[in-house]
């Protein structure tokens, strides 16, 4: 009998070459004339595990890695294929703490199927919600969505269920469900992980949210920097309209949905909803006014949903379940499970996916374990390039949607970027406006000579020159920006800024005769 | 494969003529002749405006929006250092510092032997194995300065 090994394809874990690691577990299984089936699943999410290799022992399947192509003659020495001894062995991949302790709804199948087997993704519980979707009128679908508590997860957290409600609440000819695949916040990767490791369940959610308000054509737009998700889904589309889950006939119920992509173009500012409309429209990304709501015009003037992917792709699950258990995970307002990202200078960085309410140092402590470099934690960014900073006295804080907006910072799309003790937050702050002026829309003053006049106080504080007066400068113009900005980009810069100067008074306190010395990195 | 055809108005007009008929062209369009060329030679504007009734500069002021579009062809290979966040935790400073030092060239410029271009890119999703780089459409990481030195030699060979 064949021995199942899973070798990720997920782009992460190419990176540091599991595309190698698989060529060599070939090679090597050939020349010890070994019968292997080799899976390009997508990955767990355990990535300083990556590449993580995976082989099926009598139906459990044992982890190794993280796995380099020179360990590979190794591993088959060690008799990896009955799960034998081996120092990268991690023992049977459910019972690794750091897996064991999620709660995944969302990537219940990530890492675990092969991501374009529509056969392993039924198998794993794939289209059960689509199906009980197709029985339910709009509005009962609507209902289970709005009741299931679904906030939007691209960052505002928006309640997805009401915004459907007014999609399906406005007739037109033609309405459109958008998905947005742009993932611009520094720190995250969850939709990637989807796109690439699961992307049935996001084919399969927007199919849902179609019928909900009736919508017949549906767009996935993602951003450049993705090229091999865009294959990825791309592929997905295809296999799903050949399985007949997309198309005219959509699971042979006579309704009709179909599924296009776009690709960005390295611009930060269209993952902002009505410039990715616009964007999707073939013109400039700049911000549109609101109102009109997309909800109302939207994609080509018409009513749509523009959802991110893991809100779509967490929807299948809640049509499946029931808008009661997703709604059972999680604190306050924050319902359901936030797949957190946590990334930088942590030992064990990966995808978590929690119930709300976990708090940052659980985060960092139990399942990080510390930083990366070894040095004393100093500062931890939540929430993409507009998130704030936040110092250690504040780790105790959860995460949840309320308790991060009372301290002036955003869970956003649910990355928690760790830096240790020889980060400067003075060059963050300025990073920060830096990256306002590159990626504004230019519509507004406010945002977009702001961000500029940022930098340059930042610099003179860095520099010494009247530090106090130019402190002031720079909050007066943060609160310009706050005021003065159509939208979140330059709405938001300010929050990492102030944050950093808030917790952080010493890096900003430069004056030569002040100046502390820091240990060089 | 990373190398890209000369420019070519006629394979640009057919590329055109393959996909103006999408909602919203224009960017796939841009993509698709990127893609076969490298870059989005000024001198198809005006075919790109007739097959999509639109003005030119309306044309221009998209090309010019989008940081992904190049005015000119990039060298053999482009490199693209991640500047974000996540990646600045894990030291992506050095790392620059060394490839435009070894390059001998600034982000947006291309080596004189037209083998690399450098760019700056933010974030590549790849955030948990900072710091990460991109060259062509390959994303990798955990990248170190020697690292960062085999792929470079390794690409400058392919070319
Ligand atoms: C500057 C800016 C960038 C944004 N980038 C993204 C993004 O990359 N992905 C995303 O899903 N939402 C992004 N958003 C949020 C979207 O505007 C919008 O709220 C979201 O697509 C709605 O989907 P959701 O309700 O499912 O979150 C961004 C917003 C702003 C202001
Ligand atoms: S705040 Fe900045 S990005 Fe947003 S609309 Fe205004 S100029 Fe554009
Ligand atoms: S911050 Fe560099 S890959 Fe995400």
């Amino acid at each position: 009998m064949s021995t199942r090994i899973f070798v990720p394809g997920d782009s992460s874990a190419l990176s540091v070459g599991a595309d190698e690691v698989a060529e060599r577990i070939a090679a090597e299984a050939t020349r010890r004339k070994l019968d292997v089936t080799i899976v390009r699943n997508g990955s767990r999410g355990l990535y300083w595990l990556e590449p993580m290799v995976e082989v099926e022992v009598k139906g459990e399947r044992i982890a190794f890695g993280p796995v380099a192509v020179d360990d590979v003659a190794g591993l088959f020495d060690g008799k990896f294929l009955t799960g034998g001894a081996h120092q990268l062995r991690q023992g049977p991949t459910e019972e690794i703490p750091y897996l064991k302790k999620q709660q995944r709804l969302t990537f219940a199948r990530c890492g675990i199927t092969d991501p374009l087997s529509l056969d392993d993704y039924q198998a794993h519980g794939g289209y059960r919600g689509l199906k009980r979707g197709l029985g339910l009128a709009p509005d009962a679908i609507v209902k289970e969505v709005i009741d299931s508590g679904l906030r939007g997860r691209g960052g505002a957290g928006f309640p997805t269920g009401i915004k459907w409600r007014t999609v399906l609440a406005t007739p037109a000819d033609q309405k459109y469900i958008v998905c947005n695949a742009d993932e611009g916040d520094s720190g995250t990767y969850s939709d990637r992980m989807i796109m690439e490791g699961d992307p049935f369940v996001l084919i399969e959610g927007m199919t849902i949210a179609g019928l909900a308000v009736g919508a017949t054509e549906g767009y996935i737009y993602i951003r450049s920097e993705y090229p091999h998700a865009f294959r990825q889904m791309n592929r997905a589309i295809e296999i799903a309209l050949e399985g007949g889950f997309l198309g005219a006939n959509v699971m042979g119920s006579g309704r009709a949905f179909r599924l296009h992509t776009r690709l960005g173009a390295g611009a930060y500012i269209c993952g902002e909803e009505t410039s990715l409309l616009e964007s999707l429209e073939g013109k400039r990304g700049q911000v549109r006014p609101k109102p009109p709501l997309p909800a109302i015009e939207g994609l080509f003037g018409k009513p749509t949903v523009i959802n991110n992917v893991i809100s779509l792709a967490s929807v299948p699950i809640i049509l499946d379940r029931g808008a009661e258990f997703y709604r059972d995970f999680g604190m306050g307002r924050s319902r359901g499970t936030l797949p957190i990202q946590l990334a930088g200078n942590i030992k064990r960085g990966g995808l978590i996916e929690l119930a709300f309410g976990i708090t940052l140092r659980q985060l960092i402590d139990e399942f990080g374990g510390g930083t990366a470099s070894g040095r004393a934690f100093r500062a931890v960014q939540v929430g993409g390039p507009l998130g704030a900073y936040f110092p250690t006295s504040l780790l105790d804080t959860p995460l949840d949607y309320e308790a991060f907006a009372a301290l002036k910072g955003m869970l956003g799309h649910g990355g928690v970027v760790v830096f240790d003790d020889s980060v400067d937050l003075a060059q963050q702050a300025r990073f920060a406006m830096e990256f306002c002026a590159i990626e504004s829309c230019g519509k507004c003053t406010p945002c977009r000579i702001g961000s500029t006049r940022g930098v340059e106080v930042i610099d003179r504080i860095v520099a010494g020159t009247d530090v106090d007066k130019n402190l002031t400068v720079l909050d007066d113009l943060c609160e310009t920006m706050i005021d003065g900005s159509l939208c979140a980009l330059g709405g938001l810069t300010p929050f990492p800024v102030l944050s950093a100067v808030k917790h952080f008074p010493e890096d900003f306190d430069r004056a030569p005769s002040r100046r502390r010395t820091r240990s060089a990195a | 494969m990373p190398n890209f055809d000369a420019w070519n108005d006629q394979t640009a007009q057919s590329l055109i003529e393959a996909h103006k008929s999408k909602p919203g062209a224009l960017l796939p369009i841009l993509h698709a002749l990127q893609g076969r060329f490298g870059y989005v030679d000024a001198g198809i504007v005006p075919a790109l405006a007739k097959a999509l009734n639109l003005s030119r500069a309306e044309v221009h002021g998209v090309i010019s929006f989008y940081h992904d579009f190049r005015d000119a062809p990039p060298g053999a290979h482009v490199v693209r250092l991640c500047r974000a966040e996540a990646c600045q935790a894990m030291g992506n400073e050095r790392l620059i510092t060394q490839a435009k030092d070894r390059l001998g060239i600034d982000f947006h410029e291309t080596t004189k032997d037209g083998r690399f271009t450098l760019e700056a890119v933010y974030c590549l999703g790849n955030c948990s194995c900072a710091p990460a780089l991109m060259i062509d459409d390959k994303v990798y990481g955990r990248v170190d300065a020697r690292r960062l030195d085999q792929l470079l030699d390794g690409a400058g060979k392919r070319s």
